[in-house]
């Protein structure tokens, strides 16, 4: 007898039950919303803010259909888009007040129309990539090797600091390559100093050289530090772009590592590829450094310089203005100090400033150098894309204390806000390179949606009528199996929050294809044992089991087709890899398990079967006779 | 229904030598093309921008040209995508500077030339060249990678010979889809990659049926010939094996008609690889396996094997 156990059928059951729930939110559809979160961590989320957010809805008289809250969000859900941008930029001009000071970020979203029951329980609908949902995908390229230079000409500024407070003399200090090299003039202060630096600098690996007759040690950084500093700097450069990121107001950015030196930066809905771009390129960091007052004044100097040819351990800079300037190479301070930066005005002159507030070592230092160089200038200069401006270079009137700094000159209202933004979102570790863009209009993206789906329905529907033609009974089983195939899909998809591509919708429409193998294989099989004399129950039992291990051969090889793909597939090919896999998986589940509990349901229990509803059985023999 | 009245066993094998010979012929034919004309690579593997735009009418293409290179882009292509309202502009990588700008500049240099009737992007695709030389060593080593996993498990789950055929077989279907790629020119992208390598394990399928009734055919019919035994075993699976590529192809011919122009090289890929794999799956990788000598002694070795494998 054709018979499952109970637990089976109940297993099916429930299988099929979840399968439906987990498709179920792909059926709301979304709707419009806005998603305020903080940008600030010092800014909560909270009720009272929540309630803000409601209380300027209602002033406004915007209608909105529920206001949502998660750990770092909150979402209004509205019935039109039109309600939704006028929502936002109520929202944003209640919550953000300046403009340039902004707490909150306020951006548009979509969210899903799905009950409330259905997202408790983690039941949401799939995750659409950007080539169907439409925005800007970038693969950025960190360069590590500017992350060394960088942390050299730090490191080198830092043995300067060290030698000068431990008294010892060198005879300079320059960075040559991967290398720092520092001289000196007698071989017991080069011998000292080789001691200091290993025992104070451990990242360094220091040997002696003997360049001619110049005493010379030469420092390298160690590999481990060199993998430890090639770590920070790509974590560093993922933070300081999500801070540029959230100032943008995109909702569900994704910001994430991409083996050892890439980060991809995926913007949903975003269209704006210029002014995404520049946010994300723009490398600004501060620098402050004293002016070499002596040479600047030297008009001779200056037209050398011009040329191209400062004096060295200098740099020729004009100040805005266009008036030129040599500045000391040597750098007192970085933007890394900083810990705070705020457009504003200067109180004298009503000019626009920049505000800048140092952290405590960042303070100490301009404080010390402040008092050993008054009456001279300092040059606080905005290095963007590898080049360099002076910013201003104010004459220093007096010790300058408690971290507080302002720069001012010449600046508009906003390149103060710009300069704001770009110093307080963090300057990058390392520059980085856009080696990898897709931009995805909006109208593409639900035209792809459009598309896959009816080629996924109509293929459907083609098999589904063939199969029921030409095998009866067994194929409205096969056509069961298939859609049992489909909703297992969809709610593995749902469940896995695995991204949805147009691939990976061709994926589905083919593993469908496939999958109805599997259903062909086994409706033969009974056909033949039918055709070769077995009782219809027998030939049902025999058919199964035979087909299976042909069924698990042949999936077996499309799934080695299927891994590999997923291990050297990169981006859309690994949207479709993920579906092909477990497409591969749940096929095997659907049309072996589940149509054989649909089979046995309609079969099994009779015992006097005379005939199965499967098709003509044409057997030779008779045909022979006849 | 039943499509397939076959009286006695079709004797595929006394042919074997004809079918070896035309899949020869179009694997060389293919070849040939492969070398002559060379595959037309897409943006993803060659690296350059791609920018697809529409119109609300349709724009004069050899202005959008010339507009292009009078503005510094170095051999650009400008062809109708789907309808002549959409514009597919192809600009290859600069040898020097900023590549990564290219999308916007071409973007302006188009709204430059006619203000009334302004192109709407709808895609750019921007791939650096060490990205897209990446891409093609990951699609070698993915291809490598199915043929090894595909030969260890037949080998293990049948016979060497078997493996050996089987990927004899279907990877020359792979060179024959490729070869159509280059004869015709159609764009390979990274989906018509994935298109082909799903196809090679699908088509493996179609070996792997044929050779699981080979196997028990050995077993039950003790006094058949090995040509009779392959005959056998092909005709009886031959309706399951049309049944089933009709149906995959049923599905492959909807996104052929509703896949629209993004879909259109994968399924056409499919395609051909669905054709060709059921002819080379059943008809090359049959007469290969009696060439390399298979025969009953190897699969009634130990009765514990026997017991292992529940056989079809």
């Amino acid at each position: 007898m054709n018979r499952y156990p109970l637990w089976k059928n109940v297993l099916i059951a429930i299988v099929l039950v979840l399968g439906l729930i987990y498709t179920l939110p792909n059926f709301f559809g979304e709707s419009p919303a806005v998603q305020v979160s903080s940008v600030k961590a010092a800014v909560k989320l909270d009720a009272a803010t929540l309630s803000r957010v409601e209380d300027v809805l209602k002033s406004n008289g915007i209608a909105h259909q529920g206001l949502f809250t998660d750990l770092n969000s909150i979402r209004v859900r509205f019935d039109s888009t039109d309600s939704q941008l006028k929502a936002k930029d109520a929202i944003e001009k209640a919550l953000n007040p300046v403009a340039a000071d902004a707490s909150y970020s306020v951006a548009l979203n979509l969210l899903s129309s799905s009950p409330q029951w259905l997202t408790s329980m983690h039941a949401l609908p799939m995750y659409l990539g950007l080539d169907l949902r439409g925005g800007v995908h970038f693969l950025l390229q960190v360069d590590m090797k500017g992350a060394l230079t960088k942390r050299l000409d730090s490191l080198g500024a830092d043995i300067r600091t060290l030698l000068r407070d431990k008294n010892l003399r060198h005879a300079g200090i320059a960075r040559d390559g991967n290398a720092l090299s520092i001289r000196f003039r007698d071989a017991e202060t080069r011998d000292r100093v080789k001691s200091v630096l290993s025992s104070n600098l451990p990242e360094l690996n220091v040997i002696e050289q003997a360049d001619g007759s110049d005493l010379k040690l030469v420092a390298t950084i160690k590999p481990e530090a060199q993998l430890k500093l090639q770590g920070d700097a790509l974590k560093q450069n993922i933070t300081t772009l999500h801070n540029r990121i959230n100032e943008l107001g995109v909702a569900e950015p994704i910001i994430q590592q991409q083996g050892a030196d890439r980060i991809v930066v995926q913007l949903p809905g975003v269209q704006d590829t210029a002014k995404a771009k520049d946010i994300l390129g723009r490398t600004a960091t501060l620098e402050v450094r004293l002016v070499d007052d002596e040479a600047s004044s030297n008009s001779a100097i200056m037209e050398q310089a011009m040329r191209g040819q400062p004096p060295a351990g200098t740099e020729y800079y004009t100040e805005r203005g266009g008036r030129g300037l040599l500045v000391k190479k040597q750098v007192i301070l970085t933007g890394d100090r900083l810990t705070d930066a705020q457009p504003g005005f200067d109180n004298q002159t009503h000019e626009a400033a920049v505000h800048l507030t140092l952290d405590a070592a960042g303070a100490r230092i301009f404080k010390d150098v402040t008092r050993e160089n008054v009456n001279k200038r300092m040059a606080i200069l905005l290095i963007e894309k590898g080049k360099g401006e002076v910013v201003t270079a104010p004459v220093i009137r007096a010790e300058i204390g408690g971290g507080r700094v302002q720069i001012s000159g010449r600046m508009t209202t906003e390149e103060a806000n710009d300069t704001a933004l770009l110093l307080r979102a963090g300057s990058l570790a390392a520059p980085m390179e856009i080696v990898e863009e897709r931009t995805i209009g909006p109208t593409l993206g639900a035209e792809n949606i459009s598309k896959g789906f009816h080629s996924t329905l109509w293929g459907f529907t083609a098999i589904a009528v063939f199969m029921i033609a030409y095998y009866l009974l067994f194929g409205v089983v096969s056509v069961i199996a298939l859609s049992a195939n489909l909703l297992f899909l969809i709610a593995l998809l749902s469940l896995l929050q695995a991204t949805l591509t147009l691939p990976g919708i061709a994926a589905i429409a083919l593993t469908l294809g496939m999958a109805i193998d599997a259903n062909v294989l086994i409706n033969e099989r009974v056909r033949e044992e039918l055709r070769a004399g077995n009782s219809p129950q027998a030939a049902i039992t025999a058919g199964y089991d035979r087909a299976w291990a042909t069924i698990l051969d042949s999936n077996v090889t499309t799934l080695i087709a299927g891994i590999a793909l997923l291990i050297f597939g990169s981006g859309p090919v690994r949207g479709f890899a993920v579906v092909h896999c477990l497409g591969i998986a749940t096929s095997m589940f659907s049309s072996v398990v589940v149509s054989r509990a649909a089979i046995n349901l309609i079969y099994g229990r009779r015992k006097k079967l005379t005939s199965l509803s499967i098709g003509q059985i044409w057997r030779p023999d008779a045909a022979a006779t006849k | 229904m039943e499509f397939f009245r076959i009286k006695k066993d079709i004797p595929f094998m006394r042919h074997a030598l004809v079918f070896n010979v035309i899949s020869l012929l179009t694997f060389l034919l293919a070849v040939f093309f492969l070398v002559s004309k060379g595959l037309h690579f897409s943006v993803e593997f060659t690296g350059g921008t791609l920018i697809e735009t529409r119109y609300a009418q349709a724009p004069d293409l050899d202005k959008l040209r010339q507009k292009l290179e009078s503005d510094g882009f170095l051999d650009p292509q400008v062809v109708n995508f789907g309808s002549s309202t959409d514009v597919l502009i192809r600009v290859p990588l600069a040898k020097d500077g900023d590549s990564n700008k290219v999308s916007e500049r071409v973007l302006t240099s188009l709204q430059a030339i006619d203000a009334t009737n302004p192109p709407e992007l709808k895609r750019v695709e921007f791939v650096g060249p060490q990205v897209g030389k990446e891409l093609a060593t990951d699609g070698a080593m993915a291809l490598l990678l199915v043929v090894i996993g595909i030969v260890c498990y037949l080998a293990v789950r049948f016979e060497w010979r078997f493996a050996v055929s089987a990927i004899i077989a279907n990877l020359h279907d792979v060179v024959i889809i490729l070869g159509f790629f280059a004869l015709f020119q159609w764009e390979f992208s990274l989906p018509v990659l994935a298109a082909v390598l799903a196809v090679l394990g699908y088509s493996v399928n179609e070996s792997v049926v044929v050779f699981d009734r080979v196997r028990e055919t050995f077993k039950k019919q003790k006094k058949m010939s090995t040509p009779e035994v392959l005959d056998h075993a092909i005709t009886s699976t031959i309706s399951r094996t049309i049944i089933t590529h009709g149906s995959t192809q049923l599905m492959v011919t909807s996104m052929l008609i509703f896949g629209g122009a993004a879909l259109h090289y994968f399924a056409l890929a499919l395609t051909i690889g669905i054709c060709f794999g059921i002819y080379s799956s059943v008809l090359v990788a049959s007469p290969l396996v009696m060439w390399l000598g298979v025969s009953r002694e190897q699969f009634i070795p130990k009765p514990k094997v026997e017991k292992q494998e529940a056989v079809v």
